[in-house]
């Protein structure tokens, strides 16, 4: 099977062009002139870190990633604290509205989530008047419902023995829950959380409409101003905006990377054959 | 990314009722009336965050709606169907449907083809498995933004893909050209989010018993054969789920259009519309006809998935 050669060059020509334009994104930042030519991809010198100053000079990239944390360390603290008490019910309680709670939540994962922008605007700037706050930024976003579909996926697979013993020597659900079942399920934990990073680390539409203040605002929504701004203009900027994507891109493509066992078929299908 | 998956519902446990009226509360509640506490939060925010602004989103298209400072109580008078013919005689409004359609009849097919040819083909014992799959998926957990930024820099006018195209590349280049900036986004958002759809397949490709390929090929069925005949109809909810969720992020296109081709340019050849929405509700204060063009969306991807849904699973 190994030996294969028309599926290696398939599989080898996807790598390719799936990981090239992240090097080529490293090297743009790492040169002082843009060099668009073949050649130019593989530079052998004349690296410089200097369009990192010159885009930490125009964005200000320590409190934009500030900004970028604690909205997306919001969303994972609300998803993991209530989304695994959510999950938990799902999966092992027996309740009254627990059918129609699950079927909303597969629901909602087909709605997209743009669409509710307007509304969510008029709501949340307009009526409570939370625009340019981190409060404003998270609330959308709070318990992501893919993770809590995790979470339940998980309790679900657990023997019910474990819960009936346990009940009968009169512990509580929330003891269950908290010195039985959490720990049993710490791999879920570890998937729901970088399935839940990507969303508010990457979003760029919803702080960039709530957020007109520069010191509020996430990096995705204030490299994105920066791309705008200078986009007409007849310069050079690419270094300095490649810069920038590549200290956005970087912690999650990290993340991605290091835990890379925690997000595989076999994670992802327990969201998917249900 | 649930589409397919089974209801079962709330596993019972838990001891038999003890007398009557602990029967009647548990009738009202269910056997464990703190499911209702844990869940709560969830259901809140549900209703808070989806339900409420899509009930609210259909209110204001029907009303004359404008932003008002919070607190302030002004009459918006019911306008009927007002806002949802303006936006249906609206040309810029009609464009962003029909490049979304250019979008969709490029994007889902290659997808589709493309996630499950890679997946098949990443599902053998191969050498470097994990590298292959990693790489895969960089694109999708990478910021629009920041790829947005790359693609910039390699489709520009001087860039990187038309330097090896030469005497290839399109004129106008493709970012300003108004027949390839639209393909173009399609193709982005393609690479984005391959690798998602790849994980899909790949997970239902485990679930495709290993003894249909054996009897397969005992019946001297090839390569293609065995994909034709084991892996494409042993994959079939996956596909159901792959195109639902293409064509949903096709709908929900905003990034791409307003940095990728600079505000949906040239002259509106790219625009989504989301895009449109968000033009006429924050930028001109219209959030009536903005709420019309969303239920619009909302009412199409419903159509459009549940149509899929139907010609796939009876395929």
């Amino acid at each position: 099977m190994s030996r294969s050669w028309p599926r290696m060059v398939l599989l080898v020509l996807g790598a390719v062009v799936f990981l090239f334009p992240f090097y080529y994104m490293l090297v743009g930042s790492l040169q002082s002139e843009p060099d668009t030519s073949l050649a130019g991809a593989f530079p052998t010198g004349g690296f410089t870190l200097d369009n990192y100053v010159d885009i930490n000079g125009r964005v200000d990239l320590l409190r934009s990633l500030v900004n970028s944390g604690i909205f997306t360390v919001g969303v994972i603290l609300c998803t993991v604290v209530l989304g695994v008490l959510a999950g938990y019910a799902l999966a092992r309680l027996h309740f009254r509205g627990g059918g129609t709670l699950f079927a909303a939540m597969l629901l909602v994962q087909v709605v997209p989530f743009q669409l509710l922008t307007i509304p969510l605007y008029v709501m949340i700037v307009r009526s409570y008047g939370l625009a340019d706050s981190y409060l404003g930024m998270i609330l959308p976003f709070a318990i992501n419902s893919t993770a809590v579909f995790i979470f339940r996926q998980f309790f679900l697979q657990l023997p019910e023995d474990l819960f009936s013993a346990a009940r009968i020597d009169g512990a509580g659900e929330l003891r269950i829950l908290w010195s039985i079942a959490l720990p049993l399920v710490r791999p879920a934990l570890l998937t729901a959380v970088l399935v839940t990073f990507i969303g508010p680390w990457n979003e760029f539409l919803w702080p960039f409409l709530i957020t007109k203040e520069a010191d509020l605002q996430p990096l995705a929504v204030s490299l994105a101003n920066y791309i705008s701004s200078v986009a007409g203009r007849a310069a050079n900027p690419y270094g300095a905006i490649l810069a920038g994507a590549c200290v956005l891109a970087a912690p999650a493509v990290a993340l991605f990377v290091v835990f890379q066992k925690h997000f595989t078929a076999s994670d992802i299908g327990s969201g998917v054959k249900g | 990314m649930t589409m397919t998956a089974t209801t079962t519902g709330p596993a019972s446990g838990g001891s038999a009722s003890r007398g009557p009226r602990r029967s009647a509360l548990t009738a009202l509640l269910g056997r464990h009336p703190l499911g209702i506490a844990f869940a709560a939060p969830y259901a809140v925010f549900l209703a808070a965050v989806f339900a409420y602004p899509l009930g609210l989103a259909a209110w204001i298209s029907f009303h004359d709606y404008f932003f008002t400072a919070p607190g302030a109580a002004i009459e918006r008078p019911f306008v009927g169907f007002d806002n949802y013919t303006a936006v249906l005689s609206d040309p810029d409004v009609r464009r962003s449907f029909l490049n979304v359609l250019v979008f969709l009849v490029i994007n889902v097919p290659l997808t589709v083809v493309l996630s499950l040819l890679l997946a098949t083909a990443l599902n053998a014992a191969i050498r470097g498995r994990t590298f292959l799959r990693v790489s895969y998926y960089v694109p999708y957990v990478a910021a629009s933004v920041a790829v947005v930024a790359v693609w910039l820099f390699l489709f520009s006018n001087g860039g990187l893909v038309n330097q090896l195209l030469g005497p290839l590349a399109p004129d106008p280049s493709w970012l300003v050209n108004s027949k390839a900036a639209m393909p173009l986004i399609a193709l982005f958002v393609t690479w984005k989010q391959l690798g998602f759809f790849i994980l899909l397949y790949l997970a239902a490709l485990q679930g495709v018993p290993k003894e249909l390929y054996e009897s397969a090929s005992m019946d001297g069925a090839g390569k293609f054969q065995s994909l034709r005949n084991v892996t494409i109809p042993g994959v079939r909810p996956a596909t159901t789920l792959v195109v639902i969720l293409s064509t949903i992020t096709g709908a929900n296109l905003f990034t791409e259009p307003y940095l990728l081709t600079n505000g949906g340019g040239p002259n509106g050849a790219s625009t989504s519309p989301v895009f449109v929405m968000y033009q006429r509700g924050i930028e001109q204060g219209n959030p009536d006809v903005a709420s019309a063009i969303g239920v619009l969306l909302v009412i199409g991807v419903l159509v459009i998935s549940l149509v899929n849904k139907r010609l796939l699973e009876r395929g």
